[in-house]
């Protein structure tokens, strides 16, 4: 409750008013250009869509690379929100701002994919 | 799992993994590219999965070889489910770390791209598979599955490339499925990417009956059979039938066989057939031919030499009592197991199938001795000339195994049956044909030795007839400047040259 309040307060800009928690991971393979460019643009989508209400842990498949078959991974970087269900993934470096944010629900979806 | 190359060795041999596939390793001359990727392509339910796992299965348990599965359609349990039921359940060696099977789910709606991206996903998560178990072996089935969830196929295609350079330096030995294209082998061109070796299978209905085949498109630096080749999925698993034959290097045996006919063995240069010979007796209906395959059964088994009886026209029980009119009773060789009849109606599978499930049958239970009775039903159900070739390949496999081998063939018109044996007599060694003769109110029962490779032979056509005690072949007897049979000999026995030789008596067989 507590968050759907802080989201009114915090963010005028509307879009569906669903102000629910995101649990999301990044899957990534060690600190490559595009690894730290995902993480970026991530963290800059999370502060200016999601402040306070989100989750986010980042995994390096290169240290950990038996978690990469629970999360159906074979691209990346790929981020997987787990919450709010339905899961989605985004796979790339998120530098496609709007795609980034239609594959998160934070943008109504216009016509399909791509 | 050495098998006899089929040519010379190439100049610089390619090293080869062996897939333990029957057939299949022979067309190839000794299996897969080792270390290297070959691409298993094909249409919708064509086998590709099948053979895939075959591989892998026989990798891990004949050769000591551990294998990754890379699913990317079905699950792990399907899998499983499915491979089970061709006695090919992955999971006892999943549990002994043989195996490794992964399912990579793609599903395009949960995907969206966002920017660039690349495949280290799957390079991380199929080496950790590798590292895990030690693999030699890896089979990726169908990794065009990612193009339905991945929208951007530069970066698709230069990552597959990228993944079938990757394999080669891990130096694992790699099956890649592909789906059959409109224009190409494959769909999105696999084969730009895969040129060490390419395999096509096919699935297609002739004539009412599903055949299978398989053929070696490309098989860079080693020989490989071009043809087509017919293959076939039981409940075994996949076996390749090479139409191919095998070369006629077998080593031929000096030693003979009875006929199980004394007088027989006399005609035949007194010592009967060769072994691993193929004998042909043909004739119409009423001839004596399963009365001569018989005799010929009888005697392997009281030389304690196990016998397999491929029984195309009447069941076993039928055989075994029919014979018993003759003096001839097989129930106690059945009964020890010496004598094993498999009996079949021709049509119930087609040719192929019932020549497959005869080259399983001869290599499990290694008879000395094999008779097909008769083989002119079978070749009725046939569809097309290679149907030939595959009997010659039968022969063939046989002779390899010194199996002596009698095969029966029905013919319908009495008067020449060497235009209607079916253009299978150049195969055998010796070829009789049994024959009705039709004089004066009275059918008589003929024999003669067309040919005989390899021995001297009676020219001569004799009379003969089936006794209480057994087949006897009448002397010949003139008269006259003429032979005579039937009741005309009997007429003249007082005055013939030869009397008719009476009861060489047989033993009893027990």
């Amino acid at each position: 409750m507590s968050a759907k309040s802080a989201r009114r307060a915090g963010k005028p800009r509307k879009i569906k008013a669903t102000p629910a928690f995101f649990d999301l991971r990044l899957y990534i393979a060690g600190q490559t250009a595009r690894s730290l460019a995902a993480l970026a643009n991530l963290q800059r989508i999370c502060d200016e869509h999601l402040a306070g209400r989100y989750r986010l842990e980042v995994i390096d498949l290169l240290e950990r690379p038996q978690l990469a078959r629970g999360d159906q991974i074979f691209a990346l970087p790929t981020l997987v929100r787990k919450l709010p269900v339905p899961i989605r993934k985004l796979v790339g470096d998120l530098s496609d701002t709007e795609r980034a944010l239609v594959g998160l629900d934070l943008r109504p979806r216009s016509s399909g994919r791509s | 799992m050495a098998k006899p190359a089929m040519r010379p060795a190439p100049v610089r041999p390619v090293p080869k993994s062996p897939t333990g596939i029957q057939g299949l390793d022979e067309i190839t001359g000794g299996g897969l590219p080792r270390g290297r990727p070959t691409l298993v392509c094909g249409g919708p339910g064509c086998g590709k999965t099948i053979l895939a796992m075959e591989f892998l299965i026989n990798g891990a348990r004949q050769f000591d070889e551990p294998g990754v599965f890379l699913s990317f359609e079905e699950s792990i349990d399907d899998l499983t489910a499915n491979f089970a039921s061709l006695g090919l359940d992955p999971r006892p060696l999943s549990a002994r770390k043989k195996l490794s099977l992964d399912y990579v789910r793609v599903e395009p709606n949960e995907i969206q791209e966002t920017g660039g991206y690349d495949l280290d996903g799957l390079f991380i998560r199929l080496e950790h598979a590798i590292n895990s178990i030690r693999a030699k072996r890896v089979v990726l089935d169908t990794i065009e599955t990612l193009f339905s969830g991945l929208t951007d196929t530069h970066v698709l295609r230069a990552e597959l490339r990228r993944l079938f350079n990757w394999l080669r330096t891990k130096g694992v030995t790699a099956i890649v499925t592909g789906e059959r294209g409109e224009s190409g082998m494959t769909r999105h061109g696999l084969e730009e990417y895969i040129t060490d070796c390419v395999i096509l299978l096919d699935h297609r209905v002739v004539d009412q009956n599903a055949t299978r085949r398989l053929r070696v498109v490309k098989y860079r630096g080693s020989t490989h059979g071009a043809n087509e080749s017919p293959f076939f999925i039981d409940e075994s698993g996949l076996s390749v039938l090479p139409i191919a034959s095998l070369g006629l290097q077998h080593r031929v045996s000096p030693a003979r066989l009875s006929t199980g006919v004394p007088d027989l063995d006399e005609m035949l240069g007194s010592k009967g057939y060769f072994r691993g010979s193929s004998i042909l007796v043909s004739g119409s209906a009423g001839t004596g031919k399963t009365s001569l395959a018989g005799y010929f059964t009888e005697a392997a088994c009281r030389r304690r030499e196990s016998a397999l009886y491929f029984a195309f026209e009447e069941s076993a029980a039928q055989i075994v009592r029919n014979l018993r009119s003759i003096g001839l009773d097989l129930e106690p060789l059945l009964r020890k197991g010496l004598l094993q009849v498999h009996a079949a109606r021709p049509t119930t599978s087609g040719l192929e199938g019932h020549l497959n499930a005869m080259h399983r049958l001869i290599e499990e239970k290694k008879p000395r001795v094999v008779v097909v009775d008769p083989i002119s039903n079978l070749i009725s159900v046939g569809t097309s000339i290679e149907v030939k070739a595959m009997l010659a390949r039968l022969i063939d496999f046989m002779k390899v195994k010194e199996t002596t081998a009698l095969f029966t063939s029905l013919t319908m018109d009495d008067g020449h049956p060497e235009g209607s044996d079916l253009g299978i007599s150049s195969f055998m060694d010796t070829w009789l044909v049994l024959r009705n003769i039709e004089m004066n109110g009275e059918r008589t029962r003929t024999l003669d030795v067309v040919k005989s490779r390899g021995m001297p032979h009676s020219n001569q056509v004799r009379e003969f007839v089936l006794t209480r005690e057994g087949l006897k072949l009448l002397e010949v007897m003139r008269h006259e400047g003429r032979v005579l049979i039937g009741s005309q000999r009997a007429a003249h026995a007082s005055d013939g040259p030869v009397a008719p030789r009476r009861s060489r008596k047989r033993a009893p067989p027990r």
